[in-house]
């Protein structure tokens, strides 16, 4: 009697030892077996992510999803999208709800060192700024003093904004929501003065209030913001794979190869372009994947100019310049490591 | 082997012992392949981020805080927060919903109904949308601060909050505290004294009044015998925003206010629930002995309607407590929105943060339905 409870619960824990260590991720294989891209996206934020009256996704961190579902799968529609608020996100992404987080996230220090992420490079490098009533007659940041400000919570954003008052010896009374949505609401009420977010997304929060020209963006900016798509840490080929779809994108814009004219560089002579896009040379073999996945991204999704263009840049209603965004060649940040 | 299975006892023992084990080796499992995860994905353990500054800041703090702080004492000002309003919402729950209770049985058609069509409305919304609507109502009803409400010029209500002068702690409010308790313990002998003399003698003697009296005169007498002087900061337009004097904010306003209408409606039902229950001929009897309506109701019925309602309220307080946590949709800053919130956001150690605020309420909830037990004991009829 006594030995068969024994071995009963011998063998369970035996099995149940077993099944916990083979927990051992490759976000690859998941990723190709189930035929889709788990895509963790924000929830409305135009030029970024957002929703038209069909249920489709645009902006410039859905068009990072899309690459490395093109890269991977070889379809850049074959990707699921989970919206997320800014507190829901690294919980998604350490929990393996999500595979690739891609909504506007900041690297930090912090973020890149604790929390078992690991930032893939930086899609859109942006700065803290801040929008006020134009009634109130604020022309400079400085001015703020003793002002009401209202900030999506547990974002860099309401670190940076307590840093910059507590430099300059001012005061400031916060107003912290969970939602992008209810901070419009509460600034749109007057339930406070000053609404801080990185500047990108105050231009495409100004597009949704009910009077977009009787507010005002200041000129100072008071942070660096380098916002990327982020993968969970112990999966190096799956950071590796995310990391070169996006120098993808940036590397074609580089040697001029556009979703219009990918088809005909396949013909050219230039030894880099035939790198990149797969004709020679076996780069995406080295990260597990066809040696056109460059290839079907900017096919399929365009290069990095492209997508910034029509998403957040002159061809898009935010029509933000490119700025620090532009290639290193012509005076900004961008850039890739050679596709060697 | 197979003779002893079909003994009851020995079976018996056997499926106990198996599921013993199951749930043992199901927890272990799910702890260690946490533990493993946690591991291979380099993200941080334990609890050494309680130390760690927080930096960012806080809207409504009960206690010192500004960003320099720790997120223990985010945790402290979180869990402060939490008890304050669950604390205020059942004050005046109770307190609304025994009124409203009683209101719907009255004999008068028109009050009966509103207060029956006043419980059937809130209480078949969901919270979180009645805690939105009123937070967006108040947000877009009051003026703004340069337009402000103002009474007597020292207290104002604007879209930020509602201002009101805030005593010193000085000499005339320290007596003034002091006069208050006093008249308190001195209502509660006065209480127990009226009664014994109203059981002997059968003289009634008007503790109420005097109780009114005592609890407004005597901090009266005390206030010209500290000094005559509050002291108080008033608050003052300065700049973009009302500076001085005591701030309640319009998230902590709105939230007291739809929690304490929604838990109301259900303390109600249990009132009423209470009163009913109490058999008609105890009314009757209550009638027979000449007691008056109102002396029936305090003298007979509410002393048992209040045993039978007792349970149900304790429910409803646990639901308050919990319920708090809705604060996070509008920002108002207790422990879910802030600890469980900002912090989590901040240093990511979910399972570490997300284990302590469940712990809290867990112990709050306990304590307060160990308290209440309590009291209920207390209640019950003794048995002779």
């Amino acid at each position: 009697m006594k030995s068969k409870i024994a071995k009963i619960s011998m063998a369970a824990i035996a099995v149940i030892g077993l099944s916990a260590s083979v927990a051992n991720a490759d976000t690859l294989s998941d990723t190709k077996a189930q035929g889709y891209l788990k895509c963790g996206i924000n929830s409305g934020l135009p030029g970024f992510a957002s929703a038209d009256s069909k249920g489709h996704w645009t902006g410039i961190d859905i068009e990072v999803c899309r690459a490395v579902a093109a890269a991977v799968l070889g379809d850049s529609t074959k990707v699921k999208f989970t919206s997320l608020n800014a507190k829901e996100r690294f919980t998604a992404l350490q929990s393996g709800e999500i595979d690739l987080l891609s909504r506007n996230t900041t690297w930090t220090e912090t973020r890149d060192a604790s929390l078992g992420l690991n930032f893939a490079g930086v899609n859109f490098y942006d700065g803290q700024g801040f929008m006020v009533h134009k009634s109130l007659g604020v022309k400079s940041a400085k001015e703020l003093d003793g002002a009401a400000v209202c900030v999506q919570s547990g974002t860099t954003t309401e670190l940076n904004l307590a840093d910059y008052f507590r430099k300059n010896g001012m005061k400031y009374k916060l107003v912290a929501y969970d939602a992008n949505d209810q901070v419009v609401k509460g600034y749109e009420s007057g339930r406070c003065d000053v609404i801080t977010s990185d500047s990108s997304q105050l231009y495409s929060l100004r597009i949704k209030l009910k009077n977009p020209s009787g507010s005002a963006v200041l000129p100072e900016i008071i942070s660096k913001e380098p916002l990327g798509p982020v993968v969970r840490q112990g999966d190096d080929k799956w950071f590796n794979i995310v990391k070169w779809s996006y120098n993808a994108m940036v590397a074609a814009e580089e040697a001029g190869i556009t979703s219009k004219n990918v088809d005909s560089m396949l013909k050219s002579n230039n030894p880099t372009v035939k790198r990149i896009l797969g004709v020679e040379g076996k780069l995406g073999a080295n990260l597990g994947l066809s040696k056109d996945f460059a290839y079907n991204i900017i096919k399929q999704v365009g290069n990095y100019g492209e997508v910034f263009d029509k998403t957040v840049g002159m061809n898009s209603p935010l029509k933000i310049k490119r700025g620090l965004n532009a290639l290193w060649t012509k005076g900004g940040l961008q850039y890739s490591p050679p596709f060697r | 082997m197979f003779a002893l299975l079909r003994d009851r006892k020995v079976r018996g023992i056997l499926f106990q012992l198996l599921t013993v084990i199951g749930l043992v080796a199901f927890l272990w499992y799910i702890g260690t392949n946490t533990v493993h995860n946690i591991e291979q994905r380099g993200i941080q353990t334990g609890f050494g981020f309680l130390n760690g500054t927080a930096g960012f800041a806080i809207n409504d703090t009960p206690i010192a805080y500004n960003e320099t702080y720790t997120h223990g004492r985010v945790f402290l000002v979180g869990l402060l927060n939490t008890l304050i309003i669950s604390f205020v919402v059942i004050i005046l729950s109770s307190l609304l919903g025994l009124i409203i209770g009683v209101l719907r049985l009255s004999n008068n058609w028109l009050i009966a109904k509103l207060s029956s069509a006043y419980i059937d409305l809130f209480r078949n919304i969901p919270i979180l949308l009645q805690i939105l609507f009123w937070y967006n109502v108040v947000l877009a009803t009051l003026p703004s601060p340069r337009k402000s409400i103002e009474f007597f010029g020292s207290i104002f209500i604007n879209n930020r909050g509602f201002y009101v002068p805030k005593p010193a702690l000085n000499s005339t409010t320290i007596s003034m505290i002091v006069a208050v308790f006093l008249a308190i313990i001195i209502i509660f002998f006065l209480n127990r004294w009226s009664n014994k003399r109203h059981e002997n003698t059968g003289e009634e003697f008007p503790v109420l009044l005097t109780g009114i009296g005592l609890i407004i005169g005597l901090p009266i007498i005390a206030y010209f015998i500290g000094g005559a002087d509050m002291n108080p900061s008033y608050p003052v337009l300065k700049g973009f925003n009302f500076r001085g004097g005591k701030t309640f904010y319009p998230e902590f306003l709105a939230l007291a206010f739809a929690l304490t209408i929604y838990t109301a409606t259900f303390i109600a039902e249990a009132v009423r629930s209470g009163i009913e229950a109490v058999s008609k001929g105890q009314k009757e009897a209550a009638a027979s002995i000449g007691l008056s309506g109102y002396q029936a109701l305090k003298l007979v019925v509410l002393p048992q309607a209040i045993r039978i309602a007792i349970p149900p309220t304790i429910n409803q307080y646990l639901n308050i407590v919990k319920n708090s946590s809705l604060a996070t949709a509008i920002g108002y800053p207790e422990l879910v929105t802030v600890f469980a919130g900002t912090s989590l956001n901040q240093v990511g150690q979910a399972i570490e943060i997300i284990s302590m605020t469940m712990l809290v309420y867990l112990v709050v909830s306990l304590a307060v339905s160990a308290l209440l037990n309590w009291i209920n004991f207390k209640m019950k009829i003794k048995e002779r």
